[in-house]
């Protein structure tokens, strides 16, 4: 009977790959697994290859597992060996498949990271009030999110606007805490930081509503900091741009001073932003600033690693 | 003056939350009960005599397991109290700032007052008795070491009802936990309680290094020792590396928050990064200083219940060595969304996967040791036994996390909280379970109860997967770590009420182990043989409890599993002579650690309130007693060879 309990859970973990291979198929709920545009897409065939190796590992190991208990944890079953301490053949043979397999998955791993240090394919005309590819700047605020259009000179909290079949190169800052950028359905995340700009290229397919949301900790209204990105098609983006402009309040000095306190905001949208806002300071910057202080010197700058070489990070200063 | 008394009280003590109140009602009823109960059985002395000087690692190793075991109750409360407040989206159980708290004091005490002070109380344990040694290189540190790490752990313990708990993460990222955006002494607490017990650990990693190589039996060889001392040898070397980097970083984070300084800071040129970077670089070594040792656990159980030799020993020993060596340079992966490089996040995804290499072979060797073997389902068997498929999902895992572009989709989700649960509970917490209950009878003489300790096993094992297995699927889609609410509609509810159920059985078969422990301390069966498991390695060739001096004889070594060897030798009938006594040369008590390490307490308590009139007598005591310590020449003593016979007499083995 010991040897049949013992089995069950090994039984049922070989069901659960099988099962995992089937969410996997048909749930949309689970948003890394259903990829809404190129990033996430590349990033989801590396999971699932992935997965479909490990799933081999763990399968050969539970088969063995399976089998010893069973032959061996019988009482009075035959085949009992103390000599049998080592087999250098057999070792060798477990030494060089896991090699293998590391080869197999480190190829695309290293592959699939350059590729995303580089923008991904337009599959749409680009919208008129955009170039062929989109530029927004995101900083993370506790708690919320800002995103500035420098080239629509627009800004928006909270939720993001972004034309379907576009590369978006989103640049992120941090006001004050860490936070990370993530968009599961578009593709996988990346910190802000306050002394060191990031890029993150994204792209959605289809139009679209996407759930974004901040994947590092930062405080207490940390489980708040959503975000929607809206996809629309070329037209409907430039008919938003046109409709911010004309109809949303312009951003004052004092409304961008407000938004820099903590605490949570509701999504909202702005025509226009005064010339602070485009010079991305952190809270140590922007407190230098307001007391009159020189503010390039006093807080040293890190890396600039917002630029598309992939050679690494610019000295900003 | 009063209101002035009434508003420090309020800032001083942590108020307004009915649970706390509870907490320090509890508190002060165990504290007031303690001293009573001690005062009335009269207990004081043999308290300060038996226990609070001792150096013997026997006893050492039993006041970590027992400081341990609490911690793991609270931890596993603060576990608790999240998956209550997360069964739901939108619960109000806890709110925000608790919330945080919360799953901060879970991690901390998790990894460095429970599962590290667990694996250094079985090491004291078993590892002297397993190299033939009467005791440890430094039997002074050995307790300055364990006193360190309890005042350490009751410092941060503290915080909970005495200024406020810490909340940034057990990661403590700059620049949130900087004194700028957290304010108050919480991450105070943090810095100097986790300092003080990591003092501790630095200090244990130098002993077990020394220990292991210089005080082995005649005839052991390295590569004679058995699997856990080796297992330990190499941790040991781990930490001596690895734990100056912490400190370094904990002691340039308290400059930042006490003084005023700017190492991690958003202002001034500090870069929060360089945090990540120090942190991670202990951190990642960390996480094999709680795993190579049960790994040793493992392959002692593995190979006395199997009843054959390890298979492969020497490509287990090498494939440590190559686990020590690899551990020190994949720290990145714990960011690779920080702005590196396609280049460095390339290096550190094919470092971290060549780990699954050295890893899966070890799994390989123990799935060959129970091959051809004689399979026993004791319950310390059966948690090594579920370690092996348990661990190899937390395994696989972690080779899905380590490609740099999927862990873009990962990192900080409940991927990878599962699969850190995945390898610290199936590695870790089942190896402790599994070396308490195989090294029990040899630290008081009597068996846990079997029945009683299969139940907690398989309720215990079943539960942690209904807890974490679903929790790889909410990380899919999207949940992120530390989050204390969530709304509804997302699909997340019905997974989190699943982990939820499992997380309370886990409580439930960690009760019932509980118990088991009290119920076996009454009714228990005695060990009087020493050997209850027929053990292979030499800390079963002793009585249980070992005596003081551990052997009247330092035995021989000619062969691996050492006493195995000797048995057989024995059956074949090969008559062993006993050699005449010897007086057994041993330390002295001493009530240095503990009081120097209350002073740490004291000093470590002004630094967390910034009360410098506090801190600095505390730390000029501190010197004080090593002063004293100098000036001890009378540090050792005889025990003369009427009092060995007499002992050995004692437990039989003299005939």
């Amino acid at each position: 009977m010991k040897q049949l309990k013992i089995l069950v859970k090994p039984v049922f973990l070989l069901l659960a790959v099988p099962v995992l291979t089937m969410l996997a198929g048909c749930s949309d709920k689970i948003a890394v697994l259903n990829p809404q545009g190129p990033v996430a897409r590349s990033q989801y065939h590396l999971i699932i290859w992935s997965l479909i190796m490990m799933s081999i590992v763990l399968a050969i190991v539970l088969i063995l597992f399976i089998y010893v208990l069973a032959r061996f944890g019988r009482k009075n079953s035959g085949g009992y060996d103390p000599k049998d301490t080592g087999n250098r053949k057999l070792e060798i043979v477990w030494m060089i498949v896991p090699v293998i397999i590391c080869i197999l998955l480190a190829v695309p791993t290293v592959k699939t990271l350059f590729e995303l240090n580089h923008p991904p394919k337009a599959t749409a005309v680009a919208a008129k009030s955009a170039e062929k590819t989109l530029t927004i700047d995101v900083t993370s605020v506790q708690w919320k999110w800002l995103f500035r259009y420098p080239d629509q000179r627009i800004e928006t909290v909270n939720y993001v606007v972004i034309p379907a079949g576009t590369p978006v190169k989103f640049r992120l800052h941090a006001y004050d805490a860490m936070n990370a950028f993530w968009v599961p359905e578009l593709g996988g995340q990346q910190y802000t930081m306050t002394d060191m700009p990031m890029k993150l290229w994204l792209q959605a397919d289809k139009p679209g509503t996407y759930q974004g949301r901040s994947s590092n900790y930062s405080g207490k209204g940390f489980a708040h900091m959503t975000f929607k990105v809206m996809a629309r098609s070329a037209t409907d983006f430039d008919n938003w741009v046109r409709d911010v402009k004309n109809n949303e309040p312009a951003l004052t000095h004092e409304k961008y001073m407000k938004l820099l306190k903590p605490n949570t905001v509701k999504p909202q949208a702005f025509a226009s932003y005064p010339e602070i806002v485009a010079k991305d300071y952190n809270k140590a910057q922007m407190d230098a600033y307001m007391n009159g202080e020189s503010v390039g010197n006093d807080s040293m700058h890190g890396m600039d690693m917002s630029d598309d070489s992939g050679e690494g990070g610019k000295s900003n200063d | 003056m009063i209101d002035s008394v009434k508003s420090f009280l309020g800032w001083f003590f942590v108020t307004g939350d009915p649970m706390i109140y509870g907490a320090d009602a509890s508190i002060a009823l165990v504290s007031i009960g303690i001293v009573a109960v001690l005062t009335y059985f009269k207990k004081w002395k043999w308290l300060w005599n038996e226990w609070l000087t001792t150096v013997d690692h026997k006893k050492i190793g039993i006041m970590y397991i027992i400081a341990a075991l609490l911690m793991l109750f609270r931890g596993g409360m603060d576990a608790l109290m999240m998956r209550a407040q997360l069964t739901l989206p939108n619960m109000h159980f806890l709110d925000a700032e608790h919330y945080n708290q919360v799953f901060t004091t879970h991690g901390t005490i998790m990894i460095i007052f429970v599962a590290m002070p667990f694996i250094f109380g079985l090491m004291n344990i078993a590892v002297p008795l397993q190299i033939g040694a009467r005791d440890v290189a430094y039997p002074f540190l050995n307790a300055l070491s364990f006193w360190l790490f309890f005042f350490g752990a009751m410092l941060f313990n503290l915080s909970f009802v005495i200024g406020g708990s810490p909340d940034a993460g057990w990661s403590s990222y700059a620049p949130y936990a900087g004194a700028e955006m957290n304010p108050g002494v919480g991450q105070n607490y943090y810095l100097i309680g986790v300092q003080i017990s990591g003092i501790g650990s630095l200090a244990t990693g130098i002993n077990f290094l020394v220990t292991i190589l210089k005080m082995r039996a005649p005839g052991m060889t390295l590569f004679k020792m058995p699997m856990f001392t080796w297992s330990i040898l190499i941790t040991s070397v781990i930490v001596v590396f690895a734990f100056p980097a912490f400190t370094v970083a904990l002691a340039l984070m308290t400059i930042d928050r006490l003084f005023g300084a700017h190492f991690f800071t958003i202002a001034a040129g500090g870069s929060p990064m360089l945090w990540a970077n120090l942190f991670w670089f202990w951190g990642h070594p960390e996480v094999y200083i709680v795993l190579l040792p049960v790994f040793g656990i493992f392959s002692e159980v593995i190979a006395t219940f199997a009843h054959k030799t390890l298979f492969g020993y020497a490509v287990m020993v090498w494939s440590m060595v190559a686990i020590s060596v690899l551990s020190f340079i994949t720290w990145l992966h714990h960011f690779f969304t920080m702005g590196n490089t396609a280049p460095v996040n390339a290096f550190f995804s094919i470092s971290t996967m060549l780990i699954a290499i050295p890893t899966g072979v070890k799994i390989f060797n123990w799935l060959f040791t129970l091959n051809k073997g004689r399979i026993q389902f004791t319950t310390p068997m059966l948690w090594a036994l579920a370690f092996i498929p348990n661990f190899t999902i937390g395994g696989v895992t972690g080779v899905m996390l380590a490609m740099a572009p999927a862990d873009y989709q990962y990192h900080n989700s409940y991927f990878l909280v599962a699969h850190f649960h995945s390898t610290l509970i199936a590695g870790t917490v089942f190896g402790i379970f599994c070396g308490l209950h195989y090294w029990w009878p040899k630290m008081f003489g009597y068996m846990l109860d079997e029945v009683k300790g299969k139940w907690s096993f398989w309720i215990f094992m079943i539960s942690f997967n209904i807890c974490f297995m679903p929790m790889y699927f909410l990380g899919l889609m999207g949940m992120t770590r530390r989050m204390y609410t969530y709304p509804a509609g997302l699909g997340w509810t019905p997974i989190n009420v699943v982990m939820s159920i499992g997380a309370a059985g886990m409580g439930i078969g960690f009760a019932l182990m509980a118990y088991n422990i009290v119920w076996s301390a009454v009714r228990g069966k005695k060990d009087t043989t020493g050997d209850p498991w027929n053990g292979r390695t030499l800390e079963w060739a002793t009585a249980s409890p070992a005596a003081e001096y551990n052997f009247a004889h330092i035995p021989e070594i000619k062969s691996r599993d050492a006493f195995a060897a000797m048995k057989e030798a024995r059956a074949a009938g090969h008559a062993e002579t006993v050699p005449p006594y010897k007086a057994i040369h041993m330390p002295n008590n001493t009530g240095i650690p503990v009081i120097m390490s209350a002073f740490m307490f004291i000093a470590g308590f002004g630094f967390v309130f910034e009360w410098y009139w506090m801190g600095i007598p505390g730390l000029i005591g501190v010197v004080a007693c090593m002063i004293a310590r100098s000036f001890v020449y009378d540090d050792h003593h005889y025990i003369p060879v009427e009092k060995v016979k007499q002992t050995e007499a004692a437990t039989g083995r003299l005939s």
